[in-house]
């Protein structure tokens, strides 16, 4: 075969023709104008047949093609045939080649070039994302603007938060503190968001009764803003003098260090009622258990699947998946909120048909469907 | 103005985001990586809020000689000597702060986390107790999944393949409904905020 290849090569030669070998640049679609594709045939080329190299050397130029420097290694075994120049600078113009060298080889593919990437100002990849967007803003937007018209929506009591009267009701009525945590999430999260408007409602009950709320915090922002957020709670109630705000305060950021903390102040303080509501990890069972071993009522909810089951086995109530970010509209019954949920109601009825849709066409092979939902 | 400039700002920002995701410009990646700079750097000033606080409660327990009193001073003794030392000789390693966070710090961390151990036991000692039909079904679940992940039942193959099967499909499954549930929560709370309907959080309404 080599024998073959290098004959083939040698009568190139004497005809006078050289093989050339070309790479093919284009520009990395939907990006900053940073990435440069740079595609070639399949390797060796013919004049390095008889060595196959393992690997070449992928080589670039800026701004002329005098000075190439590698930027990587390419591999004979590399089905792709491609690769991607990355972190590359807007407006200036790039040179590509291949190389090999070795003791008494030196070969170079043909330079393909100039080429400068461009910046594109939409991610076509995504457009199914802002489609998926438009709809869900549409349907949110139509269904808060119906509550503002004074529609009222039918909302289904939500275990967890029919509870929290009871709750409440019996920390009152033991003369006990409630213990409020939003765990570990800043005020970046929408859980976070979320346990914010269940403290003011919680805030607003806890002061009609005159019930002291604890809420040591482990994010300095969500401190401050709940401090606020407790203080319109007591003044809606009409007991603004009744609000302290030392009892919302900030314990540390660190993740154990603020499970040793709350776990502290329950052993201390002994809550009738232990309440849970925001972005909770790995401390979610030492809180939920050590407030259990005290007898506490418990109720949480948070936004993740994995710390949900532990709340489950150790809570009284638990907030599943979506009626966290439900629970607000519940509480405050404001109909625009209200309005919120119900818009999210029916994109639930619209995603499950997509999917049943998209099952049924998978199980005949049509992945068409399925790929739609695909972004870059 | 103290109530309209707040939402303004969340409007404007949250929208600024969002456009962003769809647009890959340069310009577009500046902006993002300037905002969450930004957010950074108010998180960074916010902690010395949290600190003044966290002083003023600890103080306002010791003046009160409240229950445990010397815990709170010694909260503030620590929090003090551990900013000295770690101004006074950096925190480069071998120095003085790293050696009380990696030999106090870290092993006082690890020791809560240890807890997590007895507590998943003493959970799932109540949780998997089979008082009915479906406590049954979840004690079984929790059986083949505990054995076929374990390192002598992953070898043993109907343990491991059911194992497998339970959370390759019914489990992910409900945790997929979750996911969405969860997404689409998101989104509403999201853009309740950006559009001024959600205003709890601002407190003052």
């Amino acid at each position: 075969m080599n024998r073959l290849l290098s004959a083939i090569l040698f009568l190139l030669v004497l005809f006078g023709r050289s093989y050339s070998f070309d790479l093919h640049l284009a520009d990395f679609p939907n990006d900053d104008g940073t990435r440069i594709v740079i595609k070639w045939d399949s390797l060796p080329p013919l004049e390095l047949a008889n060595i196959n190299p393992e690997t070449y050397n992928h080589e670039r130029a800026v701004d002329s093609p005098d000075q190439f420097v590698p930027v990587s290694l390419v591999y004979r075994s590399d089905t792709t045939l491609s690769a991607v120049d990355e972190r590359l600078e807007r407006g200036r113009v790039y040179y590509y080649r291949l190389s090999y060298e070795d003791s008494a080889t030196v070969w170079h593919s043909n330079i393909a070039g100039p080429f400068s990437p461009r910046e594109n100002w939409y991610n076509i990849n995504r457009t199914n994302v802002l489609i998926g967007i438009l709809i869900t803003g549409i349907m949110v937007g139509f269904f808060i603007l119906w509550g503002k018209k004074g529609k009222s929506f039918y909302l289904r009591p939500i275990a967890g938060l029919v509870a929290l009267d009871e709750a409440i009701g019996r920390a009152t009525e033991m003369g006990k503190p409630i213990l409020y945590s939003s765990g570990r999430g800043n005020m970046q999260r929408p859980a976070s968001i979320a346990s914010m408007n269940i403290f003011g409602s919680v805030a607003e009950k806890v002061a009609s009764y005159g019930t002291p709320l604890i809420f040591p915090n482990n994010d300095p922002v969500v401190t401050a803003v709940a401090q606020e957020v407790a203080r319109e709670g007591y003044t809606k109630a009409g007991h603004p003098v009744q609000f302290n705000p030392d009892n919302i305060y900030f314990v540390t950021d660190s993740q154990f260090g603020y499970a040793a903390a709350v776990d502290g102040i329950m052993l201390r303080e002994r809550p009738a009622t232990n309440l849970f509501f925001g972005t909770f990890e790995a401390e979610s069972l030492i809180l939920a258990e050590t407030g259990n071993s005290i007898g506490a009522i418990q109720i949480a909810g948070t936004d993740s699947s994995i710390q949900m089951a532990f709340f489950i086995v150790a809570c009284d109530y638990v907030l599943i998946g979506e009626e966290l970010f439900a629970a607000s509209g519940y509480l405050s019954g404001d109909p625009q909120v209200v309005g919120t949920l119900k818009g999210s109601d029916y994109l639930k009825i619209i995603i499950i048909a997509l999917l049943v849709i998209g099952a049924a066409l998978a199980l005949f092979n049509l992945t068409w469907f399925v790929n739609l939902f695909v972004t870059g | 103005m103290r109530r309209s400039f707040p939402i303004i700002v969340c409007f404007a920002f949250g929208i600024v985001m969002l456009a962003q995701f769809f647009i890959p410009s340069g310009f577009s990646s500046n902006v993002r990586s300037e905002i969450t700079d930004w957010a950074q750097i108010i998180y960074a000033s916010a902690l010395i809020v949290g600190i003044v606080g966290l002083m003023k409660y600890h103080a306002i327990r010791i003046s009160r000689r409240s229950d445990g009193w010397f815990y709170n001073l010694i909260t503030i003794l620590s929090l003090v000597f551990m900013a000295f030392i770690g101004f006074a000789f950096g925190r480069m390693d071998g120095s003085p702060f790293m050696w009380l966070f990696n030999y106090m710090m870290a092993p006082m961390q690890a020791s809560v986390f240890s807890l997590l151990a007895f507590f998943v036991a003493s959970a799932a000692y109540r949780g998997f107790q089979a008082r009915n039909a479906e406590a049954v079904l979840l004690l079984a679940s929790t059986v083949f999944i505990m054995f076929g992940i374990a390192s002598v039942g992953n070898s043993i193959r109907p343990f491991s393949d059911i194992a497998v099967w339970i959370l390759n499909n019914p489990s992910m499954a409900a945790r997929r409904g979750i996911f969405i549930g969860v997404g689409l929560g998101t989104i509403a709370v999201s853009l309740r905020v950006i559009l001024g309907v959600e205003r709890t959080y601002l407190g003052k309404e």
